[in-house]
């Protein structure tokens, strides 16, 4: 089975956020970046399922060069060869600009399964995945906690993809369609796998094959404005000693707030 | 036109529509509202929901439509989007609006704007306000191109009670075509894993723990509270997911809505998916070592420190008595 998995770059979970001179996107010099977390379950799970199944895994990624050093991240971990659509214009790019980027690129792989976080910690818009099916021409599901691949011997049924999809308030759903398809994983689906010094030495010897963006990005939305959220409460903040602090939170929970 | 997509699932209206409508009425500026109820039989939900003040509520009902795809909401809604031409698409963002819509904004080839928490300006003019960044920034966006927009609204970003009541709404039908060869999904019934056995939503307290708990064995730390304070155990969802407490015990978007008289935050961010689970209690405490940490948005008492010094402070002064 050939299985896909977009990951994305993001800024640390500690970055401190700094916006640049034009207050419509952040300093990105300022930032250190890692493997998008939901994106990271993803992976591990395209690793277990090739481990079950056969195959290979492809981690492809949108983004500027920078992006090189969470593929090389998945290579380490255990994927085959990275597919990298390259453009410094895909930096601060949206979800749609993101899937538009990739799908060109990807369709000429002929992948069975692409699988993706639900969302990034970044933008955050939960779309990618969704849209990027669409462009691929494949069905998809979201918020996966659980995938089953069916069929597909030699001379057998073609393969198809039973999976548990997560619902709201501990609902739970199972969704089966054929292959190919696209899977939005949840977080927490599996334990994740973190690379091996054998794993990282091999990864230096594995493909990143870079693709150029052709033309620019398809941006669905413009940022007019960053900014520092601006509280909605009035927030009584409490400092001093572990003691003094308790014993002022004590006091006005008891007294002020009448909780206790 | 403004076109409201509402929820409903066994045709019981999802209450996170009537949240939709009062948003479509802060921003229709003089425009009709439409409200469309897609699904296999949603009389009952088109009653309930007719007694907005909106122009026309619109059932869409085929037997496709019965049992939720993404394949076949997408082709019954791009149907009707053909069929009214609206300025905006207002949907509230749940996890079914998270599986289709940014299909269908794809298949129409318009913008899809997602967790936003307020809108500026009406219809294809407005600006919409969404976080980012797990809530550490807000954006100011506009969608790109022309309209219709779509826009998914955060859960409990606009209040349900709000809502303007008219009752005069028209009632109508419209008839959309579903290839049955479109819907690619075969989905089985709903399902709960386990009959909860803990019902946050009944505690009066929550002591509730995220990732500066850092190991499992620190647990006791925080249960240390929740004994002296009464309050029942609870996390965000990194802690759930690392298996350190039950997933019956997750507090947010995929877990458990608690509104306690008191919640004391431990360790935890605050980011989106968290805060929708939370932020209508009474009193909350943030402890955390991160100052910006978006917590301390819906905090009302903020303790910028080290909870591994601060929570054993407190446990002591509340066992003085």
């Amino acid at each position: 089975m050939k299985i896909a998995v977009c990951i994305k770059q993001v800024p640390t979970r500690e970055w401190q956020p700094r916006l640049d001179d034009r207050g419509t996107w952040i300093r990105e010099g300022d930032a250190s970046y890692e493997m998008n977390e939901p994106d990271a379950y993803a992976l591990e799970e395209a690793l277990r399922l090739r481990e079950r199944h056969g195959g290979e895994v492809v981690v492809c990624s949108a983004g500027p060069s920078r992006v090189q050093q969470v593929l090389r991240e998945a290579l380490a971990r255990g994927a085959d060869r990275a597919l990298h659509v390259e453009s410094d214009a895909l930096a601060a790019s949206d979800a749609h600009a993101v899937a538009s980027a990739l799908a060109p690129a990807m369709s000429d792989e002929g992948f069975d399964l692409v699988l993706t976080g639900l969302q990034s910690d970044d933008q955050g818009h939960a779309q990618m995945g969704v849209v990027l099916a669409e462009r691929l021409g494949i069905p998809h599901s979201t918020i996966i906690m659980e995938a089953e691949v069916q069929g597909g011997a030699a001379g057998a049924a073609p393969a198809r993809i039973r999976v548990k999809r997560e619902l709201e308030g501990g609902w739970f759903q199972w969704v089966s369609m054929s292959l190919p398809a696209l899977l939005t994983i949840q977080s927490g689906i599996n334990q994740l796998r973190y690379a091996t010094l054998k794993g990282i030495m091999a990864a230096k010897k594995k493909e990143i094959r870079t693709v150029a963006l052709a033309g620019p990005p398809e941006a669905w939305q413009q940022i007019v404005s960053l900014s520092l959220p601006v509280k909605g409460k009035q927030t009584r903040l409490i400092a001093g000693s572990p003691a003094d602090v308790a014993k002022a939170l004590v006091a006005s929970l008891r007294d002020e707030a009448r909780v206790l | 036109m403004i076109l409201v997509v509402a929820e409903q699932r066994d045709g019981r209206l999802n209450r996170v529509s009537w949240e939709t409508v009062t948003a479509a009425q802060a921003t229709a500026g003089g425009e009709p509202i439409v409200v469309v109820v897609p699904g296999g039989d949603v009389g009952a939900a088109v009653e309930e929901i007719a007694e907005a003040d909106v122009a026309r509520v619109l059932a869409v009902e085929h037997p496709a439509l019965d049992a939720y795809t993404p394949d076949a909401y997408t082709a019954a809604l791009a149907g009707v989007v053909s069929q009214t031409s609206p300025s905006l698409i207002l949907l509230p963002h749940t996890y079914r609006t998270r599986d289709f819509a940014p299909m269908l904004a794809a298949r129409l080839r318009k913008p899809l704007i997602t967790d936003v928490t307020s809108i500026a300006g009406t219809g294809a003019e407005a600006t919409f306000t969404r976080p980012m960044f797990q809530g550490k920034l807000v954006a100011e966006v506009r969608p790109v191109g022309s309209p219709p927009f779509l826009v998914a609204v955060q859960i409990g970003a606009y209040r349900a009670d709000a809502v303007r009541r008219g009752g005069a709404a028209a009632r109508d039908r419209m008839t959309v075509a579903i290839d049955a060869g479109a819907v690619r999904q075969t989905p089985e019934a709903p399902f709960q894993e386990a009959r909860q056995a803990v019902d946050l939503g009944q505690a009066e307290r929550i002591v509730s723990v995220g990732r500066g708990i850092k190991s499992k064995d620190n647990l006791a730390i925080a249960e240390q509270l929740a004994r002296a304070l009464g309050a029942e155990l609870a996390a965000s969802r990194p802690i759930c997911d690392n298996g350190w407490l039950p997933m019956e015990r997750q507090i947010g978007s995929s877990g458990q809505t608690v509104a306690p008289k008191l919640y004391v935050a431990l360790g935890i961010s605050g980011a989106i998916q968290h805060l929708v689970g939370m932020k209508g209690s009474r009193t909350i405490v943030a402890i955390n070592k991160d100052a910006d940490a978006p917590i301390f948005e819906v905090a009302d008492y903020g303790i910028v420190g080290d909870l591994f010094e601060v929570v054993p402070a407190i446990v002591a002064e509340l066992e003085k008595g």
